[in-house]
């Protein structure tokens, strides 16, 4: 009766599934699954094939997502490698047995050991540090020390920091749990929400934009959004740039809170050499300063100089803690800020 | 003429016809069995053990889910049936200055995907927005010292929402407003009642089904909106199922809470079936006169002017002029010859989507009229019931089936003949266009619902009495004069898909990207003015079908 219909659903279908199929199996290639946005990767990818003549086939997307898609597709995957922007997702994806460790004496030697997976299943990339911010005329940085003491009572509506649902604070809990233990960390969020000038709401630049324009004094972000703005177009986010300063906590003690962007190989990787190539390519010290120089991050290689912009803001003692740390205290943290009701 | 009348369903059967009914009875079963899977997957997560983060749920932050969302709920419903049932009636009904212009200008802002119109308002309306910043520099307030509405609060994230999903209400009623004969408006007058009286009597009882069925839409697209709430800091049910699924890696526990979602849903769905069952119109004339309008006085008839202007404003022309003006900005660094490439990706399975949408629906549909067991009848609802599932995880729903078919099918290859099929179906547009229908099917099938349910069967009966079949009455006679509906079924669907972005975003084959997905890179990124280009030409691609769309909805009016 419907024949016709379903006779052309299903050239449809068929259509549909071989263009997609044909497109992954030209001869020297690599398949790649991005938690880090287009943008901010295709560039380097670009230039890997003009290098090599290797091409990168790229779907982008949220991390858990591809996560979950990785695992669903089980050994047919067509990816090769994994890319995020936290530790604590390459972690969970080397729990989910979707990656390999490999062996590379390139990245071993370029990588500090802090920033990789000691196995070698992955390997951290580029480095994102979360400081504090103060607004100039109305903070003062002998005020501040650590992320401990912004629970001081003295910080009463004073300070803007997004929602627990980001990543970057769950990272930065998990850091917390992992130095202070469960307790201390949940009566520091239920104070530190105490303090809160405003419910979390926005991005890292909000924050930053809130406190310039004295919506409260002290800011928690990301270092790449704080250039961003700094070096940005937007006039008006140069002038609040300007307004703030960053503070580098905690360095009498265990040191900034840092996260990587980083990337493993997949445990069924059809182009494991390739993807091998691509992985020490994007840590080659050319890829090492283009992060620093489009994104604002931090290099990961102690031998690659940042960005003029970020040795500005001069040098710091990062938190030396191995990252799958970060990982494993997730689900914790998250529990802590549910329980301290930090939105 | 025309009259109004409860009608009783009844089919007529013959020996000879059973077996033709057999066919669509099983075609039906089919497609609804098909669609139902991704739902049904992510459903038998409720028998999966996990009692530990439930206890941390509860104690902690699920009762904060269960209130806003339905504080948002109920505030988007009033927001949504106010505009959207006002502006349907002023422009079917009424004549006022700007009538013909708001009759499609009032569908634009269903363009706009709610997270963009939530990302320019909080540009505009912010603390360091340009408003605030302004008024703190014409009167030196600083903070603290004036009170000024909070855009990222629940109430902000309701008339976000309101603002962007007004258009299916609007949208539906006015289909069944203009539908209504004008007769019975004119007998309701009269006998004496006053317009009023006829409007809540007559004219708003005979549009229900179709503003349930839109409000039903809107409200399935409240409860699955993540990137709205999330911004602005809200935390309801989709909130929380991302927070269990990413923050606390506990997926199962996600997917329970998306099963909860969807008691919800079908507390909503019966509900609709209940009000449906209750009381059921019927136009007995297929050949509708031109409706009269009737004229306002001339101060009243400029307050309609204003009536239909302010959705308009608020919800499409002051965020278009924002994202414009930082389109202005931006454009030269973000419109490359990629930028071609996706709009027309976006387009073409935009397009694509919506007719086979709309082909489906009218199968579905119609298949249960012609047989409505029970049992059709849940295979439908369980089916379209993707629409209210945040799209990430009824993606992970489609994902997860599509594999299974594909690993399954290259075990047995390889253990049989050695070779390797690979991943037919995973990753490539098939499970895309997949997805679109599992999420997008409801917006079809319920528009077609409601216009084949004001059909009166005795067309039917007297069709096949005259020898045509099933097919034919469908083709033939219901087709024609649902015109309209499909058009707009048609519309609704390839709006939704040109927006689309989590099922998108997850499913897409390697190198393929959209609009959607080019806007939400950059605005997540935060670089809201460099999403501006991407999000513009979301609704610039937007307006066309609605305008073309609108004109033939017009046209057959006339």
């Amino acid at each position: 009766m419907f024949s016709a219909y379903i006779r052309i659903i299903l050239c449809a279908i068929f259509m549909l599934s071989t263009t997609a199929a044909m497109a992954n199996t030209a001869a020297s290639e690599v398949n790649v699954y991005s938690a880090r946005k287009e943008a901010l990767i295709k560039p380097l990818l670009d230039r890997f094939t003009q290098e090599t003549g290797i091409k990168v086939n790229l779907v982008t997307g949220k991390a858990d997502a591809l996560l979950k898609r990785l695992e669903t597709e089980g050994r047919n995957t067509p990816a090769d490698m994994l890319i995020t922007t936290d530790a604590g997702r390459l972690y969970r994806a080397q729990q989910a047995d979707v990656l390999q460790a490999i062996q590379s004496k390139t990245l071993e030697q370029v990588i500090p050991a802090n920033y990789r997976e000691p196995a070698g299943y992955w390997y951290g990339l580029s480095v994102r540090a979360r400081p504090i911010f103060f607004a100039k005329d109305r903070a003062k940085a002998s005020d501040l020390s650590s992320y401990e003491q912004l629970a001081d009572q003295r910080f009463k509506g004073q300070i803007c920091i997004r929602s627990s649902n980001n990543i970057y604070n769950q990272s930065l809990v998990a850091s917390m749990i992992k130095a202070n233990g469960v307790e201390k960390t949940e009566q520091w969020a239920k104070n530190l929400v105490k303090n809160m000038a405003r419910p979390p709401r926005g991005g890292d630049r909000d924050q930053i934009r809130a406190a310039a324009s004295g919506q409260c004094n002290i800011a928690i972000a990301n270092t790449y959004y704080f250039g961003a703005m700094m070096a940005g177009k937007k006039q008006k986010d140069r002038t609040a740039a300007s307004k703030m300063a960053l503070f580098w906590p905690n360095q009498d003690t265990r040191g900034t809170h840092v996260n990587i962007s980083g990337a493993g190989i997949t445990k069924h990787a059809k182009h494991r050499t390739n993807a091998i190539l691509l992985l020490e390519f994007l840590a080659n010290k050319s890829s090492q300063k283009w992060y620093a120089e489009t994104n604002h991050e931090y290099p990961v290689r102690n031998d690659v100089e940042a960005s003029a912009l970020l040795k500005s803001w001069g040098n710091f003692k990062s938190d030396a803690v191995n990252l799958s740390i970060l990982g494993q205290y997730n689900s914790e943290a998250v529990k802590v800020m549910d329980r301290a009701g930090w939105k | 003429m025309s009259d109004i009348q409860p009608q009783q369903t009844t089919t007529p059967r013959s020996l000879s016809l059973n077996a033709r009914l057999n066919r669509w009875h099983l075609l039906v079963l089919l497609i609804a069995f098909i669609c139902a899977v991704p739902v049904l997957t992510v459903f038998s997560y409720v028998f999966q053990p996990a009692g530990e983060v439930w206890q941390h749920l509860t104690e902690t932050v699920l009762s904060d889910y269960v209130v806003n969302s339905l504080i948002l709920m109920i505030g988007v419903s009033f927001g949504t049936l106010t505009m959207g049932i006002s502006c349907a009636w002023l422009t079917s009904v009424y004549k006022f200055p700007g009538r013909k212009l708001f009759q499609w200008l009032l569908l634009l802002p269903m363009a706009l995907p709610a997270y963009i119109i939530a990302y320019t308002y909080t540009g505009m309306m912010d603390f360091t927005g340009p408003i605030q910043s302004s008024l703190r520099e014409l009167f030196g307030w600083s903070y603290g010292d004036y009170w000024f509405p909070e855009i990222r609060s629940i109430w902000g994230a309701t008339s976000m929402l309101s603002l962007v999903l007004y258009p299916y209400v609007y949208l539906l009623a006015r289909a069944a407003f203009l539908e209504q004969s004008i007769v019975a408006l004119e007998a309701s007058r009269s006998l004496g009642a006053g317009p009023w009286k006829s409007f809540f009597q007559v004219a708003l009882p005979m549009a229900r089904p179709a503003i349930i069925t839109g409000l039903s839409l809107v409200l399935m697209e409240t409860l699955a909106d993540y990137g709205t709430v999330q911004y602005f800091g809200i935390s309801t049910f989709t909130t929380g199922i991302f927070r269990t699924w990413f923050g606390l890696n506990d997926s199962a526990a996600a997917a329970q809470l998306s099963s909860l979602l969807l008691v919800f849903v079908l507390i909503l769905i019966t509900l609709e079936r209940i009000s449906r069952k209750q009381a059921r119109y019927f136009s007995t004339s297929n050949r509708e006169k031109k409706h009269a309008r009737l004229t306002l006085s001339k101060n009243k008839a400029w307050l309609a002017t204003l009536a239909c202007l302010m959705p308009v404003l608020w919800g499409f022309f002051l965020p278009f002029l924002q994202l414009t003006q930082w389109a202005f900005e931006t454009y030269e660094d973000m419109v490359d010859r990629e930028f071609f490439v996706l709009a027309w990706n976006s387009l073409s399975l935009a397009g694509s989507a919506a007719i086979l949408a709309l082909l489906l629906a009218l199968l579905l549909a119609y298949g249960q009229r012609l047989q409505n067991t029970r049992f059709i009848y849940i295979a439908v609802r369980v089916a379209s019931m993707g629409y209210a599932i945040p799209a990430t995880v009824i993606a992970v729903g489609i994902m997860l089936p599509l594999a299974w078919i594909d690993n399954t099918l290259d075990s047995w290859l390889r253990s049989q003949f050695d070779v390797s099929s690979g991943l037919l179906l995973s990753g490539t547009l098939f499970a895309l266009m997949f997805a679109y229908m599992i999420r997008f099917l409801a917006v079809s099938v319920g528009t077609v619902e409601a216009a084949l349910g004001k059909i009166k069967h005795s067309m039917d009966d007297a069709a096949r009495s005259l020898g045509l079949s099933p097919k034919q009455v469908l083709l033939q006679i219901h087709m024609p004069l649902m015109r309209r509906s499909l058009l707009t079924a048609i519309l609704l669907v390839f709006v939704d898909v040109l927006k689309e972005l989590p099922a998108t975003l997850i499913l897409r084959p390697f190198n393929f990207n959209t609009l959607a997905v080019r806007a939400y890179e950059l605005a997540s990124d935060e670089r809201l003015a460099d999403a501006s280009s991407a999000a513009l030409s979301i609704v610039i691609a937007g307006i066309i079908p609605v305008i073309l769309l609108s004109r033939s909805i017009n046209k057959q009016k006339t």
